[in-house]
């Protein structure tokens, strides 16, 4: 499949700092691209790179095959940005800064003023349009940037943690409105803190950490290669000791979690078997038992730390 | 897309946004409107000197304060809200925000400026060449209006108030030797030499040409100094503003 974003080699330092260092990576078109990373990774230099507000000091960078240190009038011409920061002229209606983004765009008037009243629309924004943004609540704002990043029809929308601080309701909209822009065969470049967006939005996630790509694959690729992060939570009806099961040889790992025991384990049928056994001596009934794949959470949490212990 | 006249297009788009958003801005009204009025008033007021005396030094004035009014704030105003990130995605160039910046810095200019032109035309006051005049009025404007761009552009502050006070150590000094309130030639010699540096100058003494027949250079001089400044004050503010971006942005 064709790629809609292509990394090589991509390096960018603050100083003595390597905000980004050599990273590689490519997001196929029509794709949901997470990028994921805890503070200070590297996530918003990458994006700053793509979007055209930073160069970088080494390495290539395109989009839709346009580069964009040489060509970034065309590469940013094909993309629409949700920024971090709420970045809409305040003094300006939600009308206005769509048209203005529009106009900047070259986006013709009749496409331009049908396009600004259906975002409008869809996000529920037509009503207030001609209010000035500076009224707006974090939720207005956050969707009126959405729209801003929709109005030329973009074929890649970086968004940089779009939900962030958002009620239940925006943030199911915003990822509602996200997925069908996606079904559309638009691409979607998405970084994020939270695990369960990515989980849910994205068909492949980027981890990084200090700069560096600490891995990329599908969320289920990703959680398949950390089954030592798998567990068994089971509920029994009297107190036991932790110690007598934790000598099991399959278990890696065992703890209380509220009133059940969590059990990590590679082996997860010889646990239940061993589990089930044990209950039998000791006379104990098994009021719940359930076998959990490990989080993305786990995984971006064990890939980050086998990064941080790695000798440098 | 990336041609220059889509690029000039888009700059008047810029343009016209600063308008709605910069015109009506405190700093913009003080330093663009009350300030050179204030200015214009000390001028005038007490002082036996004749109408047609005071208009050219009084026409250089208001033109050079209004044409620089917006042009220092726009730039730290949109770095601190970040509305400079959302331009700079837009598939743009940085030329054509810093030339939307002054186009917008201009037409104040050029509509404030015209008020004491209007004024000559109201009392009938003879001039050399009315049309060389509002020639030289329209590039006058865009000169100081690509000086206040340029000005904004060092140190890369987010802070509108910093920008404007800088601007005016620049401009105040200037308004003082460049032939406004004394003609250039009863400066002393170091005044004229240092008087030759400045934008301001040769429009002051354009004017003086066309209202009082009298001036110190050549009225072609003055013409090809006022474009010469122009152009080497645009140049300057689009590289320094490209020399400052990362910085402005970090």
């Amino acid at each position: 499949m064709e790629s809609a974003i292509t990394v090589q080699n991509l390096t960018k330092h603050f100083g003595d700092v390597t905000a980004v260092d050599h990273i590689n990576f490519s997001v196929k078109k029509g794709e949901i691209f997470g990028f994921l990373g805890p503070n200070g990774a590297g996530k918003t230099t990458t994006i700053r790179i793509l979007t055209g507000l930073l160069k970088p000091d080494g390495g290539t960078a395109s989009i839709i095959g346009y580069d964009v240190l040489r060509n970034p009038i065309e590469a940013k011409q094909c993309i629409g940005v949700v920024p971090e920061v709420s970045n809409a002229y305040i003094d300006l209606s939600a009308w206005e800064n769509l048209i203005l983004i529009g106009r900047l765009y070259g986006v013709s008037s009749h496409k331009l003023k049908e396009n600004t009243t259906k975002l409008l629309k869809d996000f529920g924004l037509y009503e207030v349009k001609d209010k000035l943004v500076r009224g707006f609540s974090k939720g207005m704002k956050q969707k009126l940037l959405l729209c801003m990043a929709l109005v030329n029809d973009p074929e890649v929308l970086f968004l940089d943690e779009p939900t962030s601080g958002l009620d239940v309701e925006s943030t199911r909209l915003l990822r509602e409105k996200i997925t069908q822009y996606n079904r559309d065969g638009k691409t979607v470049f998405l970084s994020t803190h939270n695990m369960e967006e990515a989980n849910q939005l994205c068909h492949r996630i980027a981890i990084i950490n200090h700069g560096k790509i600490a891995a990329i694959d599908t969320p289920e690729n990703l959680r398949a290669q950390s089954m030592e992060l798998q567990y068994i939570e089971v509920l029994f009806d009297k107190q036991v000791n932790i110690q007598e099961i934790s000598k099991n040889p399959n278990i890696s790992k065992a703890s209380f979690a509220g009133n059940r025991i969590r059990v990590y384990t590679a082996n997860p049928s010889a646990v239940i078997e061993f589990l089930v056994e044990f209950a039998k001596q000791k006379r104990l009934h098994i009021l719940s038992l359930n076998t959990m794949m490990p989080s993305l959470e786990d995984v971006f949490i064990k890939l980050i730390k086998e990064k941080e212990v790695m000798p440098v | 897309m990336s041609n220059p006249a889509e690029q000039f297009r888009r700059s008047l788009v810029i343009a016209k946004k600063n308008i709605k958003i910069y015109y009506l801005k405190g700093p913009v009204i003080i330093f663009g409107l009350v300030f050179p009025l204030f200015l214009a008033l000390a001028y005038i007021i007490g002082r036996n000197i004749p109408l047609e005396e005071v208009l050219p030094g009084l026409i250089g004035m208001t033109t050079f304060f209004t044409a620089t009014s917006v042009g220092p704030s726009i730039v730290p105003w949109e770095t601190r809200s970040k509305t400079l990130e959302r331009l700079l995605c837009c598939p743009i160039a940085l030329w054509t925000i810093i030339f939307g910046d002054m186009v917008s810095s201009f037409l104040f200019g050029l509509v404030i400026s015209v008020i004491p032109l209007l004024y000559v035309l109201t009392l009938n006051i003879e001039l050399l060449n009315f049309i060389v005049l509002l020639f030289s009025l329209i590039i006058a404007n865009f000169c100081f209006s690509a000086l206040s761009v340029l000005l904004s552009a060092y140190p890369p502050t987010d802070i509108p108030a910093t920008s404007q006070m800088l601007s005016s150590l620049v401009k105040f000094p200037l308004v003082f030797i460049s032939g406004v309130f004394i003609s250039v030639e009863q400066l002393p010699e170091w005044g004229r030499i240092i008087a030759s540096f400045s934008p301001l100058t040769y429009f002051t003494d354009l004017t003086r040409q066309l209202i009082l027949e009298k001036g110190y250079y050549p009225l072609a001089l003055d013409l090809v100094m006022i474009v010469i400044f122009a152009v080497i004050f645009s140049l300057a503010a689009i590289k320094l503003h490209e020399k400052t971006l990362t910085k402005r942005l970090s």
